[in-house]
């Protein structure tokens, strides 16, 4: 059972890293790093029970508030990109450029 | 502690004027903080529209193009808001130390027996390890003599500057300095230990240097004032490093300890040798001898009150007095003695020559100085410490008195080159001649000087010149330093070469004082139609010092009669000064001998024919009638001008010393270290390594957030393979 879940949350955050890797959409690279924080939830989840502690399902609940707050400051900046560069493509957002 | 407490109490000077011994000082410091504070006061403003202040300037600037390197007493004429309560505060302090100084000088002649000094400790001053230095203050014979002799004749100098100084806009900040320079001096005599002398031996050079430079929007004065510090810096490197080896080797540096503790040292040891050269290291630097004597000279830059107290009757007289306070290490090494005896003759040989070609009336007086110096060192090198000390007294008396009549000269020539608005120098004496007729009192009273500097019986200077000369001749016949060996040389032969040259010398004193008032009070006037309808004798408040010093100068000499002429009471400042010096004579000369001999006879008879010749000398080969004033003089040749260009000695210490230390620091330490390396390689080297630090860090930021992406993905698996593979 642990097995399972272990290998799922793995499978799930790959995913998230290769979309982020790869992809250039803001939106798509936004969706992969949620997915990474659900993977990462999934373990947790999967291990408190394991060892039959509810320190995990704590943590579980500070990572979705978390990813709430992000999303809602992530969205907000994503939006104001889009409102100056008309795109979300970040591959014409290098203004940190040293 | 206790030890100490109990000792003063039980002193016979314990229950006198004596303890209030502090006030001495603190009188002169009083009057400084006073006069310093009315000099801040923002009395006077020239303001543009102000016609005596920007003529004043132009002047300056126009005087200074054709005479350089002559100091001259030109100042603007502007009198100071506060002169009236300065002139009261500034001399009245000194007054009262003086008062302070004879009632102290009258208890201590009360009581009969004062074999051990009265110490008053004030407070522990530094405490560190086995260093314990206490703030004390020590009164004896020695101490007790400068006193009276900085006090007295500073009071007069004072009352001196009043009429000298009044119309000068520094006039709260001259009084001020002058208040200070005399704490300074009264510490360094009372000083118990050598530390608390150093500090009055410091604070006096620090203000010689202010006085000096007193007029220092002259860049010539103000030189000067730094040529003196600079100078006195190498002397005193000297006595810091005799201090230093005392404490290493006796552990103190009180009087009283390092008297006690000295024969540890070892007679005619290396080590007390070396001490002793090094604390004469000091007195050449402040005393101006031979080889530091070259800043007194441009000293004279200073208002010549302050020539006269500070360059000519104190300051340069602190070395004499430490080698008498220090007579029981120098009498434990003839080596010493004899370096000290051999560089005063030969400075008091070297400075007379030069004064007998010098112009500018302040420069003759300056050499002479210089020369006079020379002989007091004679008298405390062959371990005639009364001899010497007594010649220092006289010479306050009678340089104090040339100076001021000096200053008198300037003063009148000054006055009248200002009402007439000539632009000649007021200090060269091809400018004056035949003044005698508008200043007479100045002319006798500084005939009076002359002959007491010449050595002509009755006046102070013969007794006291003669009193170090039998002495040096004596040394040669018998004791200590007869037998010892100078530099290969058999001392008695080193004694009676250095007698001789003392006679030489004396002969030439005689010779350029002669010359220096024939040019001044003789002979034609030469200051020109209008100036001469101007010129007049000083007011009260300058003759009147002169007066006291007149009669000082000529009626010393009664301080200290040779038992050869017993026309008063003999030997008064010897017996006086025994207690402190009269140990450490001996042990260099040896018992004195009872009665009087014919030599003695002989030797007096001898100074006092070399002195009438110097002068009859001088006055059948100078003819005042033949001068011309300065302006017209022709420029002299061959050994005239070595003289007159004082052997090119500032020359060669300019080429030998200070320009291969600017261009050193120039080339090396400014372009070399400075520049290249600490501007260049450190500073500027650290900017260039940082910014191409920096510029590599740059490169690795391309704001693409993809890279960053990867570069966190590589970063995570690099450390979980770490961590994995470990």
């Amino acid at each position: 059972m642990i097995n399972e879940a272990l290998f799922f949350s793995a499978v799930l955050f790959t995913i998230g890293v290769v979309g982020v890797l790869t992809r250039r959409n803001a939106i798509i690279i936004f969706m992969c790093v949620e997915l990474m924080l659900n993977a990462v939830n999934l373990s947790f989840i999967a291990l408190s029970r394991l060892h039959g502690s509810a320190n995990g399902q704590v943590f579980v609940l500070f990572v979705m508030t978390i990813a709430a707050a992000e999303a809602a400051v992530g969205l907000a900046i994503i939006i104001s990109i889009f409102r100056h560069h008309k795109s979300v493509d970040l591959r014409n957002i290098n203004l940190l450029k040293g | 502690m206790l030890q100490d407490l109990a000792a003063v109490d039980t002193h016979p000077l314990a229950a006198t004027a004596a303890r209030y011994v502090g006030l001495l000082p603190l009188l002169p410091l009083a009057g400084f903080l006073v006069n310093g504070a009315l000099s801040l006061m923002p009395a006077y403003k020239a303001g543009p529209s102000d016609p005596s202040a920007a003529g004043h300037d132009d002047h300056g600037a126009a005087d200074h193009a054709h005479a350089a390197d002559h100091s001259d007493d030109h100042h603007a004429v502007a009198r100071h808001k506060y002169a009236g309560l300065v002139s009261l505060v500034g001399p009245l302090v000194l007054a009262l130390s003086f008062g302070l100084a004879v009632a102290i000088w009258l208890a201590m002649a009360g009581a009969d027996e004062m074999k051990t000094p009265y110490v008053k400790t004030f407070f522990d001053w530094m405490v560190t390890g086995d260093l314990r230095i206490s703030w004390a203050f020590q009164l004896d014979q020695l101490s007790m003599i400068m006193v009276l002799v900085i006090t007295g004749v500073g009071t007069l100098i004072h009352i001196f500057s009043i009429g000298y100084m009044r119309d000068d806009p520094g006039y709260p900040r001259f009084f001020a300095y002058l208040n200070l320079f005399v704490a300074f001096m009264l510490v360094l005599v009372l000083g118990a230990s050598y530390p608390v002398l150093f500090v009055g031996w410091e604070g006096v050079g620090l203000c010689s240097y202010l006085l000096i430079g007193f007029w220092f929007s002259d860049k010539a004065n103000a030189d000067a004032g730094k040529k003196a510090f600079i100078v006195n810096r190498i002397g005193d490197f000297g006595f810091l490093i005799a201090m230093f080896l005392l404490f290493a080797n006796l552990g103190t540096l009180d009087f009283t300890g390092v008297s006690a503790a000295a024969p540890q040292l070892g007679y005619n040891s290396a080590l007390v040798t070396t001490i002793c050269l090094f604390f004469f290291l000091g007195c050449a630097g402040k005393s101006a001898q031979l080889p530091l004597y070259v800043w007194l000279p441009d000293a004279m830059a200073g208002p010549t009150p302050v020539s006269a107290l500070i360059h000519a009757a104190t300051m340069v007289t602190a070395g004499v007095y430490l080698i008498a306070r220090s007579g029981v290490l120098f009498a434990m090494s003839p080596t010493a003695c004899i370096t000290v005896a051999v560089i005063g003759t030969l400075t008091a040989l070297f400075a007379a020559t030069i004064g007998l070609k010098q112009w500018d009336i302040k420069k003759v007086l300056a050499y002479s100085t210089i020369s006079q110096l020379g002989y007091m060192f004679m008298g405390v090198g062959t371990g005639a410490y009364a001899a010497g000390m007594f010649h220092l007294v006289t010479h306050a008396f009678f340089k104090a008195l040339l100076f001021l009549g000096s200053g008198s000269v300037i003063f009148a020539m000054h006055r009248a080159y200002h009402h007439t608005g000539n632009h000649e120098d007021a200090q060269d004496m091809r400018n004056m001649g035949g003044l005698r007729k508008y200043m007479p009192i100045t002319f006798v009273l500084m005939w009076i000087a002359t002959l007491a500097i010449a050595g002509v019986p009755p006046f102070s200077g013969f007794f006291s010149k003669d009193g170090i000369l039998g002495a040096v001749f004596e040394r040669a016949q018998h004791g200590a330093l007869a037998e010892a060996t100078w530099l290969g040389m058999p001392g008695s032969t080193v004694l009676y070469a250095l007698y001789a040259l003392g006679l030489v010398t004396a002969f030439l004193t005689a010779i350029y004082m002669t010359r220096m008032m024939l040019y001044t009070f003789h002979g034609p006037n030469r200051t020109g139609e209008a100036e001469r309808a101007h010129l007049r004798e000083a007011p009260w408040t300058m003759t009147g010092p002169l007066v006291v010093l007149g009669a000082l100068s000529a009626f010393g000499g009664w301080l200290n009669l040779p038992a050869a002429i017993p026309i008063g009471p003999v030997g008064a400042l010897e017996k006086w000064l025994e207690p402190v010096v009269g140990a450490a004579t001996v042990s260099v000369a040896g018992a004195a001998s009872e009665g009087v001999t014919s030599t003695e006879y002989a030797l007096i008879g001898v100074a006092v024919a070399i002195a009438l010749l110097g002068i009859a000398f001088a006055v059948m080969r100078l003819k005042p009638a033949a001068l011309v004033p300065a302006r017209d003089a022709v420029p002299s040749h061959g050994f005239e001008q070595v003289l007159e260009e004082k052997y090119y000695v500032d020359e060669i210490y300019d080429g030998a010393v200070v320009k291969p230390l600017v261009s050193g620091s120039r080339n090396i330490l400014w372009t070399g270290i400075d520049r290249g390396i600490i501007d260049n390689l450190f500073v500027n080297g650290s900017a260039v390594l940082a910014r191409g630090f920096g510029w590599v860090g740059s490169q690795l930021q391309s704001g693409e957030t993809g890279a960053y992406a990867w570069a966190i993905a590589i970063g995570a698996l690099a450390v979980l393979g770490a961590f994995t593979f470990r």
